[in-house]
This record gives C-alpha cells, structure tokens and sequence, in this order.
C-alpha cells in the first residue's frame, strides 16, 4: 500500500494560479475522490502527480520518495484520462499491453497480462479492434484497462465515466469500487458528479480555485459542508437557500421561514442579526397534515416526479422558493396551501457574505451518529 | 448534389471544363509537342494531327543531338541524375532536421521559440538573387561551389521551412493526452516521439516532404548560379537546348515530361497516403 503525500504545491499558468499551495495526503489503499467544478484545476492536479506537468513549487511524495523531479516513466503511476487518450494507431490489445512492453516482459506475460485485466473489464473480445472501431463504452475501458494492467500503486482516474452513456456510468459506478479495492492500489478519481463522488469516495476533497476546501468522508461532506458553495455542489435537487436574520430569545437561535420561527442548533447568540443563509435539504423537509406546532405554511407551485422520488416546488409567505423530496408514491398536496416541518438538526446556517458555515456541530455530530 | 437543377448542372460543367482546359492545355500541347520534329512544331497554323517520332526521346537518352548544324552532345540524362540526387538529398535532410526541430516548436514553448520559427520561415520570404550574390562569394571562398553539399545545403532555404510549418502544425493536432499517456504508461520521450508522434503525423510528414521535394525539383536559380554544367538538375539543364542554330522545341518538350514525370509519379503514389485521416478516432468525438 502506497501513500501519496502533496506538499504546498502550486502550478500557475499564464499568471493565475491554477493549483495554489494545496497540501493533501493520502493513504495507502484509500480512494480519494477530486470533487469540483471544471476550471477547479482537478486534471491539472492528477497532471502534477503524474509527472506530465511541472508544479511552479511544493513537493509530491509517493511512498514517502520524492519523486517531484522524476520524470513520468519512473513515476509507477497508472493513469485513465477523460478523453480515453488511445493511441488510435495500435489496437487495443497493444494499447493495453503498452505498460507491459515499457517495463520489458516477455511476450507470454504481456497476453497473459492483457488477457486478464481485458476479462476483467468485459473487452476481451474486442481486442483486436483499432480504438476507432470501439465503442465510447469499450474505449473508456481499455483506458482504464491500460491504467490497470502494470498494477501501478497509485492509479489516476480523470473522469473516465464521463463520455459514456448513462447507463454504462450506472454499471461502472457500481463495478468501480469492487475492482479498484481488489486491486490495493491507492487511487485519486476525479469526478464532476456528485453521486459518483459519494459512490465511490472513502474520502471527498472538494477542490475551488485550485485549493481544498473542504476534505472529508461523503457524509462529513453532504451533512457538513463548510460553505455555501459546497453545499450547492451535492444533493439533487440542490439544497434550499434563504436569506434570514436570525433571532436569539433565552430558548436559543430563531430563523424566521413563512413567519414561523424555525429554531437552530449548533450556533450562540452572537448570530442574532446578522445577514445570514439558511441551508435546508430539500428531504429535511416533509408534508404534515396541518397547521400543528411547528408546521409552516407554504404555497404549491408545481410537482415534479423524479425516479426515485418526487420534488416540490413551494413559495413560503414571503414568495422564496422551497424544494422539498419526498420518495415515489407517497401521497402529497399537488396545490393550494399545505404545511410542512423541517428537521431542525439537519438545518444549516452560513454566513451571507462569506459564505462559511457557522457553528456547525449539529450535522457533523449527526453524521457520526449516523456512522456509529 | 441532387437538388441543382439542370442549368446548374450544366453551367457547373462548362466551369469545370474551363478550368481543367486552363491547367492542362499546356502540359497536354507539350506532351503532343514531344512527339514532333521541330518542323511540324513551327508550322503555322499548328496542327493537332501530325507523324509521331521518338526522335526527342532517344537523343536526349541516348546524349546525341543531330541537327542541321551537326551532332551536339547533351548532358540531360546527367542532369536528370542530378535533379534526383539533389532534391532526394535535400529533402532527407530537411526531413532530419525538421521533424524534430517541429516537434520542439509544436510541444515545447521555449523563450524565444515563435520568433526563431518565424525566422526560418522568413527564409521563403526572402527573393533568392537577393541572398544569392554575397552566397556565391562566400561559398567560393570556403570551396563549396559547384558542388553537391553546396547545393544540398543552400536547397535547406526551400525545404526547411516548408517542412518545419507544415509538420508543426500536424504534431499541434495530436492530443498531448496521447503522449502523456505513453509517458505515464512508462515509456522514454524518445520512445514517445518515435512510437506516437512520428506515426500520427506520418501523413503530415509524407505531404511535406512530397512538397518540399517538388519545391526542389522545379528550383531553378540556385542551380544556375551556384553549379557549373555537371551538377546542374533538369531545371537549368534544358537551357542546353537553346542552341547557337536554334531553339529545340522538340527535345525541350521531351525536357519537361521527362523530369516531370518522377514528381507526378511521386504524387500520384502518394496520395493515398495524403488523404489518410489524422487522427483515427482515439480521441472522442
């Protein structure tokens, strides 16, 4: 098991810093998931491991070597591009065979070794095929058989589902985790989708502006996210946001939603008027049956049936937009006015113009009593 | 294409017909040209109908000239070896220096790289009697007129260049993905350039090359300045022609198939090579 150490490495290009004095480390065995926007600078990161850009300074250590001057060949990484990167002039058994023949086996071990992880990844039977007779499926796994065939100990993934059709992403996304912890190898896979994220992620590091804003487990990162954007970036349909201004009486710390005081955990008195955010997750909240204790009211706009769940769209009294989930069949309002109760623990508050969360013990502590 | 109606049709056909009689008349006169003595070939009015004869063919092969004024030794099958000897030459190595000098232009962004990648095209800018006058005083002093290295080298003018911008621009269209990716999977950066760079744009390679050789070929002036009678190519070689008792049409005209002949029979086995897609689809899309 090899660990992958990144010192205050930065890389700028053209003068805007692309990755910024970013430290992670990572353990042997671990799959990290590179979450974030495009322009994040996540393939310029797994680039810098992979040897094939230079950072401007910091250091990478893999298995506690420094290997930040080796060249790429010497690296002993593996690597799946988003773009497959074949080379369309061989077939895809010597696409595959690639990393066998740089390291000098023998011709039987190269198609034993080809023929295996070819199997592995349901190719076998294409392997005579240029790259430009496959399938976008098929190519994306002979990227990724490429990357596996010379069991490198760190595996580079950019965003290989992301130029496949969805329901080869479906299969993957649950193929992925089993095939990539039989093989031990400590893997970096970066993704702009959030499911995958959490899929596949024993760790998420949330990459803006070529920093780590947040690092932590899937739940850590769903329930507690530290800002306003990363809360944005999970959950479908994205979380609620409403401005508020809290209010503190002796009973605690007070968000105002439809005229109802909505009471908020995890955070002092100090935050008593001041221009803040309150994130709700559109399955915190649920349809009640009236105008109980507690019940806000809300005004329904419109259904949407999802899959798997329903969503929908409410204006509260002061005409701001409320999503709330509830799972496939289960009866709901379709209009007029209906109430709601939102699971106080699960709310958020961020501070408006920085957008940090504030206090924050509540879901974090939730998490973990989810894990226990 | 089925949509045009019959008029277009039409017109389209009598603008391609222009266009093809434009270009090819004169090859298509010269070749018929070739075929006469230089009686039928200044009769006036001219005629398409005429005796064919080999007689062009086999003085210029055979190096005898029979004219009224007597036999004249011509040097043109001599001339022709050096047109190939010297635009092969040339070519190999613009081939050897440019290739990797486009690479390094196409990949690596150094100080200074655009303006010395201009510089060198600049070399096609400049009118060739221009460099030509203080080039034949310098290569008189150093001992390299009239011979093949001379001409060899200052054929670099027309051949670099023309190689460096065309197979840059061949080697910018590969993802570097592709090569990162033979990078990573362990492989040298030789390694990387001979198995991934130079196969993808062997098309792009082959086209530069096949232009840089007629380039070559068709050279006329640095020939005529800088080499006397025996390494002169075709191109200054049918000057010979124009003799003291008159212009010889017929051999000329047998000239100029011949020593067109290899660049066409070049071009047309190459073609297929020059149609052939770049990229084969590895990337997506």
């Amino acid at each position: 098991m090899t660990t992958l150490e990144l010192k205050n490495l930065s890389r700028s290009y053209n003068g805007k810093p692309v990755i910024d004095d970013l430290t992670l480390s990572i353990a042997g065995g671990e799959t990290l998931v590179l979450f974030g926007p495009s322009g994040a600078g996540k393939s310029v990161l797994l680039r810098l491991i992979a040897g094939v850009v230079e950072p401007d300074k910091g250091q990478i250590l893999i298995g506690g070597r420094d290997v930040t001057a080796d060249e790429p060949d010497q690296r002993g990484v593996g690597m799946a591009f988003q773009n497959f990167a074949l080379f369309p002039h061989m077939s895809a058994f010597d696409n595959i065979a690639s990393p066998l023949v740089a390291h000098r086996k023998t011709r039987d071990q190269i198609r034993a070794g080809v023929q295996a992880v070819a199997k592995l990844l349901k190719i076998d039977h294409v392997l005579s095929h240029a790259p430009k007779a496959l399938s976008n499926g098929q190519k994306q796994r002979t990227a990724l058989a490429r990357a596996l065939v010379g069991q490198p100990p760190i595996l580079l993934l950019d965003d290989p589902l992301r130029n496949v059709d969805a329901k080869l992403r479906f299969e993957m996304r649950l193929e992925l985790p089993r095939l990539l912890a039989n093989r031990g190898a400590t893997v970096i896979y970066v993704t702009q989708d959030y499911k995958e994220a959490m899929a596949l992620g024993d760790r998420i590091a949330v990459l803006h502006e070529g920093c780590i804003a947040q690092l932590g487990t899937p739940e850590e990162i769903y329930l507690a996210p530290k800002s306003v954007s990363i809360a944005r970036l999970f959950g479908d349909p994205t979380i609620n946001l409403l401005d508020v201004t809290p209010k503190a009486d002796p009973l605690g710390v007070f968000a105002e939603v439809s005229d109802r005081p909505l009471r908020i955990f995890g955070c002092d008195a100090s935050v008593a008027g001041r221009e803040c955010v309150l994130g709700l997750r559109p399955e915190s909240i649920r349809f009640i049956g009236g105008d109980v204790k507690g019940a806000i009211p809300v005004e329904i706009e419109a259904e949407t049936p999802l899959n798997e769940k329903t969503v929908t769209l409410a204006l509260t009294r002061g005409k701001r937009e409320l999503l709330i989930s509830r799972p496939a069949g289960t009866p709901g309002p379709v209009s007029g006015t209906a109430h709601v109760a939102v699971d106080e623990r699960a709310a958020m508050l961020f501070d408006r113009a920085t957008g940090m969360r504030i206090g924050g013990e509540t879901a974090a502590s939730l998490a973990k009593g989810e894990a226990a | 294409m089925e949509h045009m109606s019959l008029t277009e049709r039409i017109l389209r056909g009598i603008a391609l017909t222009l266009v093809v009689l434009f270009f090819m008349f004169p090859l298509f006169w010269i070749f018929l040209m070739s075929f006469q003595t230089n009686e039928t070939i200044l009769r006036i009015p001219p005629s398409l109908f005429f005796e064919p004869t080999l007689i062009n063919y086999t003085s210029l092969i055979t190096g005898e000239l029979q004219t009224q004024a007597g036999s004249l030794k011509i040097e043109f099958m001599k001339n022709l070896g050096n047109s190939v000897l010297l635009s092969v030459c040339s070519v190999a190595v613009a081939l050897v220096l440019g290739v990797p000098a486009a690479y390094a232009f196409a990949r690596h962004k150094f100080r200074g790289s655009e303006d010395i990648a201009f510089t060198l095209l600049s070399f096609r800018f400049a009118p060739p009697l221009l460099v030509l006058l203080p080039l034949t005083i310098y290569f008189r002093q150093i001992g390299l007129d009239n011979t093949y290295i001379g001409l060899i080298w200052v054929y670099q003018l027309i051949c670099l260049p023309l190689i460096l911008w065309i197979v840059r621009g061949y080697f910018e269209d590969i993802s570097p993905d592709i090569e990162y990716a033979y990078r990573i999977a362990g492989h040298s950066w030789f390694a990387t350039f001979r198995k991934i760079a130079l196969p993808l744009a062997g098309p792009g390679i082959a086209a530069a090359g096949l232009l840089a050789f007629i380039f070559a070929w068709n050279n006329f002036v640095f020939a005529l300045v800088l080499a006397s009678a025996d390494k002169q190519p075709v191109t200054v070689g049918a000057l010979a022609f124009v003799t003291a008792s008159g212009i010889q049409y017929g051999q000329i005209a047998a000239a100029i198939v011949l020593s067109i002949a290899p660049t066409l029979a070049l071009a047309l086995y190459a073609q297929r090579y020059l149609v052939e897609g770049l990229s084969l689809g590895a990337v997506k899309g």
